[in-house]
């Protein structure tokens, strides 16, 4: 188990790197930059802007030289906001996405799993009816859709949640945008979990734990989970990716202050390493949890293990 | 001998979409104490959906009528509940597919040791040992590192000795065999058979053995009963059934198994297809197949009856009966 | 042999019998998903939907007195009025809202089918190939669908989408290069156990070579598949489409989709309730129709009891 976690942690070294690659060629090679704004400036400001930020230099150099930096943890000026270091920015926003997000994933993560677990031994009974329908639901309103609807029955008309803002350590300024998160992330899991635990239910193998007399809970609990939890849990590395995504939406429309909001402003200004910045930390961040995830997966398949 | 099992007018229907299948119809049946009877019959014979309806494992369609009655309890239509304090600790049950019958995630250990804790209240590191115990006996070279394992990391012949020690743990009255050899290589087979019949009479467990090769049932059987279309067609010790079958099937499925000590004699296998059960023939469900069919087997069908020397046949043809060479 | 009853005149009934009884098992793979699918209500009522909404965002148009760049001077801001023409309602700027809504569905839908088709292509041809190749090739070509699959690869449509200018060409091709993944990886499976069948081993034998082995032989094999997965990609590309046009990235003034519509009607849907009411509901509708139909053909296709 040790070896392969060490595996799994270097492998993600390159891929990281790549990532990061990928990013900044992306952006470079594409036309238009931070100073093309409405007014040309000129020319000798311009000179000294790009000298300033080491756009002059060749690209090749440009790139070493934001790598090396970004292995000691500074990613850059922002080229718009200029009193701040893209870093700075980040640290303001990183903790409250990474706050929202995973509340928002851990808690429709567990929502979608008993859902779908539940759906599956009620199957074509009433409960599953219900959850289906729900998880229908939470798939098919788009979130930006779903946000507009939360934002009006439960801020406006209802006037129970705060319709957006934030004020620090308040949790019902957190509900709504939690719960926008949360519909179509536990809407996808349950429907998972639902297929996965109706096929593992009709397994050689759960028949051989019926008829050894175990009695469903200990079915449930010990034979039928860990294998149908399988397809779910790979399912969950791409599930925060739409989750992140989600975000960006979310703090968007419930004003709220994560680097979701500095990455859409960003790429609409051009703010090259504003942009950089906050895609590379995506990028670590859904890294990471695919590392955890892969490791939870080896945990659940012994076969994964060994091999 | 003490009676352990007694099956009476029992029955298994599946609901399909609009229609109903019946894939057993009226069976019979007794299972004394230390036992072995086979029963044999084509697939699609009813002869598995029978005794997964005893064990309670139909699936979700399928409903069971009748009796079965295991002392004086009726296993038939018993509350899932009820029917835990009795699967896997009375009566148990092997699979035919020993590489899908194991819970992959699990350790052969867990699988093992949690029959004890269940139905016996051992505590864990008791059950480990005594599941341990059970691999050696099931003939598992190095049963520690065994139990240790994954069922992957083992060989189809070891997973089901592994079967076999999971359901022989609690001592069971009466063990199902689901085609226990059927998945494994021949020479494995011969061993399986041979564990089988050592075991169960240490244990002085009955033992039925569904099969449709015949090869098995004469090393391991007592009595044998037929199946076909979902009935019993004929019942008897084996050696009866074997050395003078009165059924015409039972006489095909005979000369349909090839015979490594006679290999000239010629095979002759019975013509045509199992029945559908959806669309069984009106008469004697073996009519269309039969070369000693006649007018009353078209138009009626005949009951399972006692011929004597406690025989059963399900056929109205009386005459002699020399397969293949009938004018 | 005669038997004793003229054994083989029974038979021949019988065989006769089976033969019409077993004639369901004999109907192709595909009649038998149609005939699951017919059978599927949801399913069913589903594909009436979808043509309903098709038609209405292709056909409506030309029974509407209003285009959909038309301002009405008399008419802004105003709720659903028969006489004017504006039946459910004008938008800030005095255009209809059907029409608005119309035309919106109609460039999500063209949005949708162009990237389904861009995310197709792309998919059958790389998981073709890295099927086809198999060894190495395919190790790197897969190594990098799982790379591409941790990424979160919309913020890489936004900054496409961003540098390249609002151009709706860039943004059917954006659209269509995120969701190859999962296709490139249904190909590849398919197509390691196709390479192995023995057309391709003839063909391979009477020299063919390696691409016309995968657009001759091959990829003809992978129609059921491709077809399942593009349905359920398509409900995926309209989503993503309104997410972006939601976030003003998408197609530009006075052309509109059903996200910028929603976009637009969300801030003012207290006061103005008809401008998100309309767009969200065929959104929705769209979106659950699709789904079903989705679910429906990978039910038929692959019959196990979900």
């Amino acid at each position: 188990m040790f070896g392969y976690v060490t595996r799994r942690v270097l492998s993600a070294i390159p891929i990281a790197l790549i990532a990061v690659t990928a990013c900044f060629f992306i952006l470079r090679l594409a036309p238009g930059g931070p100073f093309d704004g409405e007014r040309a400036l000129p020319p000798t400001t311009l000179a000294n802007l790009r000298a300033h930020y080491n756009l002059d230099l060749p690209l090749i150099q440009q790139y070493f030289i934001y790598v090396w930096r970004l292995l000691q943890g500074d990613f850059g000026p922002s080229m718009v906001y200029n009193d701040f270091t893209v870093a700075e920015m980040l640290w303001i926003g990183l903790p409250f996405t990474l706050m929202l997000g995973f509340s928002a994933f851990i808690i429709g993560t567990i929502v979608g799993l008993v859902a779908g677990a539940l759906s599956a031994v009620n199957q074509n009974k009433w409960p599953d009816y219900v959850l289906v329908l729900l998880v229908m639901i939470g798939l098919v309103v788009p979130n930006f859709l779903m946000a507009a609807i939360m934002q009006l029955v439960f801020g406006v008309y209802l006037d129970w949640f705060p319709a957006g803002g934030w004020q620090a350590g308040s949790i019902p300024h957190l509900v709504l945008p939690i719960t926008v998160l949360v519909l179509p992330h536990a809407g996808r899991t349950a429907r998972l979990m639902r297929g996965s635990m109706i096929e593992v239910l009709g397994t050689n193998y759960v028949r051989t734990a019926k008829s050894k007399g175990l009695g469903q809970r200990l079915i449930l609990a010990r034979h039928a989970i860990k294998p149908a939890l399988l397809p779910v849990v790979s399912y969950l590395g791409p599930g925060l990716s739409y989750l992140l995504t989600g975000s960006l939406v979310v703090e968007q429309v419930f004003a709220l202050p994560g680097i979701g909001k500095y990455f859409i402003s960003a790429a609409l200004n051009r703010d090259y390493g504003l942009v950089l910045g906050t895609t590379i930390l995506y990028m670590f961040i859904i890294l990471a949890v695919n590392l955890l995830v892969d490791i939870i997966y080896a945990w659940l398949d012994p076969k994964v293990r060994y091999s | 001998m003490k009676t352990v099992l007694s099956v009476e007018d029992m029955s298994v229907t599946f609901a399909l979409h609009q229609s109903e299948v019946h894939a057993v119809r009226e069976m019979n049946f007794s299972l004394s104490e230390g036992e072995t009877l086979a029963v044999v019959g084509e697939s699609g014979s009813g002869k598995s959906q029978a005794f997964l309806a005893i064990m309670g494992l139909l699936a979700k369609n399928g409903q069971a009528g009748g009796r079965a009655m295991m002392g004086d309890i009726n296993l038939i239509g018993m509350a899932p509940r009820q029917l835990d304090t009795h699967r896997g600790k009375d009566i148990a049950m092997i699979f035919q597919d020993p590489m899908t019958s194991l819970n992959p995630t699990l350790k052969v250990k867990t699988q093992l040791s949690e029959v004890l804790v269940k139905h016996r209240g051992f505590d864990q590191r008791k059950a480990t040992m005594a599941a341990v115990e059970m691999l050696e006996r099931v003939g598992i070279p190095e049963p520690v590192k065994r139990a240790n394992a994954y069922p992957h990391e083992l060989s189809g012949g070891m997973r089901q000795r592994v079967m076999i020690a999971m359901a022989l743990l609690c001592q069971p009255k009466i063990l199902i065999a689901d085609e226990p050899t059927t998945a494994l290589d021949v020479t494995v087979q011969a061993q399986m058979l041979d564990l089988f019949k050592t075991l169960t009479d240490d244990f002085g467990t009955s033992l039925v053995l569904i099969t449709h090769d015949l090869g098995v049932v004469a090393g391991v059987a007592d009595r044998m009963m037929v199946m076909y279309g979902g009935r019993a067609v004929e019942k008897g010790t084996v050696d009866d059934l074997f050395y003078d079958p009165r059924h015409p099937y039972t006489l095909g499925l005979l000369h349909s198994t090839p015979h490594i000590a006679h290999r000239t004699a010629r095979l002759d296998p019975i013509q045509g297809l199992p029945p559908s059960l959806e669309h069984l023939p009106k008469g004697c469900s073996f009519n269309p197949r039969c070369a000693f069919a006649f007018d009353r087997c078209l138009a009626e069908r005949p009951p399972l009856a006692d011929t004597g020397n406690g025989r059963e046949k399900a056929c109205f043809y009386e005459g002699p009966m020399a397969y293949g060479k009938v004018a | 042999m005669a038997g004793i009853t003229g054994k083989d005149a029974v038979l021949t009934e019988y065989a006769q019998r089976l033969e019409t009884l077993d004639a369901p098992k004999g109907r192709s793979l595909t009649q038998d998903a149609v005939r699951r699918l017919a059978r599927n209500k949801a399913a069913v009522v589903s594909i009436f939907v979808v043509v309903f909404i098709i038609l209405f965002a292709f056909v409506g148009p030309y029974f509407l007195p209003w285009t959909y760049d038309k301002i009405d001077w008399t008419g802004i801001r105003k709720p659903p009025n028969f006489e004017a023409g504006h039946f459910v309602g004008t938008d800030q700027n005095g255009r209809d809202m059907l029409a608005r809504i119309m035309q919106g569905t109609q460039m999500s839908l063209i949005v949708a089918g162009v990237a389904t088709l861009v995310s197709v292509c792309i998919g059958i041809i790389y998981g073709a190939v890295a099927g086809y190749f198999g060894g190495k090739v395919d190790a790197v070509m897969m190594r990098f669908v799982d790379i591409m699959y941790a990424l979160p690869y919309i913020l890489f449509v936004i900054i496409l989408v961003v540098m390249f200018g609002r151009n709706p060409v860039l943004l059917f091709v954006g659209i269509g290069c995120l969701e190859w993944l999962t296709m490139a990886r249904i190909v590849r499976g398919q197509t390691l156990s196709i390479k192995e069948r023995e057309f391709v081993e003839a063909a391979k034998a009477g020299g063919a070579k390696p691409w016309t082995i995968i657009t001759r032989h091959i990829v003809p094999n992978l129609t059921g598949p491709v077809v399942i997965y593009s349905t359920l990609t398509i409900p995926e590309i309209i989503l993503t489409e309104s997410f972006l046009s939601y976030l003003g990235l998408g197609v530009q003034e006075p052309q509109t989709s059903l996200g910028t519509l929603i976009s637009f009607g969300s801030p003012v849907a207290e006061t103005l309730p008809w401008m998100l009411i309309g767009p969200a509901v065929v959104l929705v509708s769209l979106l659950l129709a699709l789904t079903y139909i989705g679910d429906g053909l990978r039910d038929a296709l692959d019959p196990k009891d979900r």
